[in-house]
């Protein structure tokens, strides 16, 4: 057989074999998996988001900053991570600061946010934990450490005007312990978090 | 507190994967080897005009592979420059030239290197019809190799190994399709979204907008794992919450990427009518993979007394146990997603993802591509051993002569030259090193030597992960690393299905008092012994150069 009229009897194979799986995985299978998700997982397929006072704020999974316009905490809200998603919590943009372990960049920022977390909360700044001074891997993301979240209750209380007793209850609500005990970390989301402090005042 | 959850986390996923690599390695070998087709099946090679019912010799299995690849290129190419033209773009105009060939590359490769940020590049339609086909195609075209060799093995002076449209088909069809379903609706149930919503702009508790993004993404998500690709559907891949919104989701995308490459051993063993044999590659497999996730492991905790606690990078969901778990596994199968950034861990935590795929992906490596790479590394030691007690080297009663040692060596030799040979070119050609200490490395010194070091270890062995401060959008890393994926995935295939043919022609020498038995645990030890020292040698003065200079500091 002649090996050149072969491939080219395998490449109308080919393509004709393309174009049918490419409508079977990628028209088909994305479609009937968006309509068992639209249809039974509503919600989660659709960015589990989460309202506070009648209409939507947010999505529980994204992160958000709460700072002012220059990047300046606002003391009466818990403060998310830090984050290198464009300016900061860019749902368009996610991603992390790639600086590497040594870097000298990394070491600079690392000190600054120390030093601001811990005047902004009124502790030494080796009381600081990681999870404060380090952006995530997504820049996205929603979570903050427990030891982060009771750091800022007093500040927090202070601010609003309430009992650390009544903030601390909310921090102890939102604090979500590793998946069967083994799965990742202890997490408190900061948005949740946030809402039900909003609605204290409501 | 953190040993214990180390251990507790990799028993769950060992009793996850120990419950399923049973049934699921008998089902791909009767996949693999019956002879009925099912109605649609029928119908589908009716269409495409195939006679699904002949075998084909060797050359033209790799005739069928090579074509069907380069049409699968060429497709992808093409739809990424009239992007603008299709529905549910986004708006987003059509991808560069330079751009669109290192994305064809790389999703036909299995490699899914990403020089592109998806959010500003990629719209639905490419994602979907594009980059998902992509994603199960290539997974299948690797799967149908090693199911060649495998038959190249089991055979007796037989002139065929099988027919690639048929091993296509049924791997999509009967393996990748139905466990993705499975796969997207569970990820689903964890958070994971499916919608065609685009980015919306909610007003949140501050008055302010932010910007939830939507997508199709548990549909891509499940596959990227299952078929160990790799793309992500956003920048952050599984790093996003979007893509793995917590701790139990980020097991079973551990165990999605798992499940095939652990699975193979048992189908291997079945087919070639000796579970031993399967069992034996499987522990190398297994000693191999629990080694190097613990000294991940090891060195990412040992680093969280640093500055950054080692948390640079890191989601707090999922803390650093599951952040080395889900790097370990991207990078010693060929998936390459990440949920965390490799460019931030410690110095000696980013090495062990670079030695991960310098050891060629083996353990367990890509679907069909670690089983296939494991078995030529088995063929070497079988080699050795041979030599070292002068008797004639057998595997599986196939001898090895020169015709089989010389395919396995060209093998062996591919990925090393094209790690080697890129990364030199970029610092020793003036006009490129400029390129690339002024534009593409974000981390200067020594760390900027280990981004491109890593760029070229990830698309040469088709791994597709990064030290993502690396700019790769450019004319050089664009093709290098373009023709590196390329040439790291198909050329070795080469290899594999020639070296299928020699066995499949050969009879089968029956085992004497004199042949050496290669399902002991000593011969286990050996060929990890052969693994190990083989990228040892080749990589250790590379190393040195980067990351091991990084972390002697």
């Amino acid at each position: 057989m002649n090996p050149v009229r072969t491939s080219m009897r395998q490449l109308g194979v080919s393509l004709r074999v393309l174009v049918m799986l490419t409508l079977l995985l990628g028209v088909g299978y994305p479609l009937a998996m968006a309509g068992i998700g639209q249809a039974a997982l509503h919600g989660r397929a659709n960015g589990s988001m989460v309202s506070s006072g009648g209409s939507d704020v947010g999505s529980e999974l994204i992160g958000q900053s709460f700072t002012d316009a220059d990047g300046a905490a606002l003391p009466q809200w818990f403060q998310s991570r830090p984050s290198a998603a464009g300016d900061g919590y860019d749902g368009g943009a996610s991603s992390g600061s790639n600086l590497g372990p040594l870097s000298e960049d990394l070491a600079a920022a690392v000190a600054e946010r120390r030093g601001a977390v811990a005047e902004l909360e009124g502790v030494a700044p080796e009381e600081v934990p990681a999870d404060a001074v380090t952006t995530s891997g997504s820049g996205l993301d929603p979570h903050i450490s427990p030891e982060y979240a009771r750091l800022q209750v007093d500040r927090v209380a202070r601010e609003r005007g309430l009992d650390p007793e009544q903030v601390s209850a909310l921090v102890d609500d939102a604090t979500q312990a590793p998946f069967a005990g083994i799965l990742g970390s202890s997490t408190v989301n900061v948005l949740l978090l946030n809402i039900s402090l909003a609605e204290l005042d409501t | 507190m953190g040993g214990w959850v180390t251990v507790a986390q990799a028993l769950s996923l060992v009793v996850l994967l120990a419950a399923v690599h049973r049934p699921l390695g008998d089902y791909m070998a009767r996949l693999y080897s019956s002879e009925k087709h099912f109605r649609v099946e029928r119908g589908f090679y009716r269409l495409a005009g195939v006679d699904g019912s002949s075998g084909q010799a060797w050359q033209s299995y790799l005739r069928g592979v090579l074509v069907f690849s380069g049409a699968s290129m060429l497709l992808l190419y093409l739809l990424q420059r009239v992007q603008p033209l299709l529905p549910g773009s986004l708006g987003l105009p059509a991808v560069p030239e330079a751009l669109s060939f290192n994305t064809a590359a790389s999703f036909v490769a299995n490699t899914n290197w990403q020089s592109y940020s998806p959010e500003v590049t990629m719209g639905y339609a490419v994602q979907m019809l594009g980059l998902a086909v992509q994603n199960f195609l290539s997974a299948a075209v690797g799967l149908a190799v090693a199911v060649a060799l495998i038959r190249g093995l089991a055979g007796r002076n037989s002139s065929t190994i099988g027919n690639f449209w048929v091993d296509l088909t049924r791997g999509v069809l009967r393996l990748l399709l139905p466990g993705a379903v499975l796969g997207a609706i569970v990820l689903m149930i964890g958070g994971v979204i499916q919608n065609f919503n685009g980015f919306t702009a909610v007003t949140n508790l501050l008055g302010g907008t932010s910007t939830i993004p939507g997508g199709p993404v548990a549909s891509q998500e499940a596959i990227k794992l299952l078929g160990t690709n790799g793309g992500g559907f956003f920048n952050a891949n599984s790093a996003h919450p979007f893509e793995n919104p917590g701790g139990w989701t980020n097991l079973v995308e551990v165990f999605l990427m798992l499940v095939i490459p652990f699975s193979l051993p048992r189908t291997f063993g079945t087919m070639v009518g000796d579970r031993r044999q399967g069992y034996a590659i499987l522990a190398a497999m297994a000693a191999i993979f629990t080694v190097s996730l613990a000294a991940m492991t090891a060195f990412e905790f040992g680093a969280a007394d640093g500055t950054a606690g080692s948390m640079e990078g890191k989601e707090q969901r999922f803390g650093i146990a599951a952040s080395t778990l889900f790097g370990s596994t991207s990078t010693l199968t060929s998936t390459g997603a990440v949920n965390a950034m490799h460019d931030s861990f410690s110095p000696l935590g980013g090495m062990m993802a670079m030695l991960n795929m310098m050891l060629g992906e083996v353990a367990p490596g890509g679907v069909g591509s670690g089983l296939y790479g494991m078995l030529i590394l088995a063929i070497i030691t079988a080699f050795v051993a041979g030599l070292l007690v002068g008797r004639t080297p057998e595997y599986l009663g196939k001898k090895i002569g020169p015709k089989e040692i010389k395919l396995a060596s060209l093998y062996i030799l591919t990925m090393p030259t094209l790690v080697l040979v890129g990364t030199a070119l970029s610092f020793a050609v003036p006009g490129i090193r400029a390129d690339i200490e002024g534009t593409s490395i974000l981390n200067t010194g020594l760390h900027g030597f280990s981004e491109v070091l890593y760029a070229f270890t990830s698309a040469a062995n088709n791994n597709g992960s990064a030290f993502a401060g690396l700019t790769a959008n450019t004319p050089w890393l664009n093709t290098a690393l373009g023709v590196a994926m390329l040439v790291g995935r198909f050329l070795p295939m080469i290899f594999v299905i020639a070296l299928a043919g020699a066995f499949a022609e050969q009879g089968k020498v029956p085992a004497s008092a004199g042949t050496l038995p290669t399902h002991r645990p000593q011969s286990v030890t050996l060929l990890c012994g052969v693994t190990v020292i083989v990228t040892a040698l080749t990589f250790f003065p590379v190393l040195a150069l980067g990351p091991l200079a990084e972390g002697l500091q």
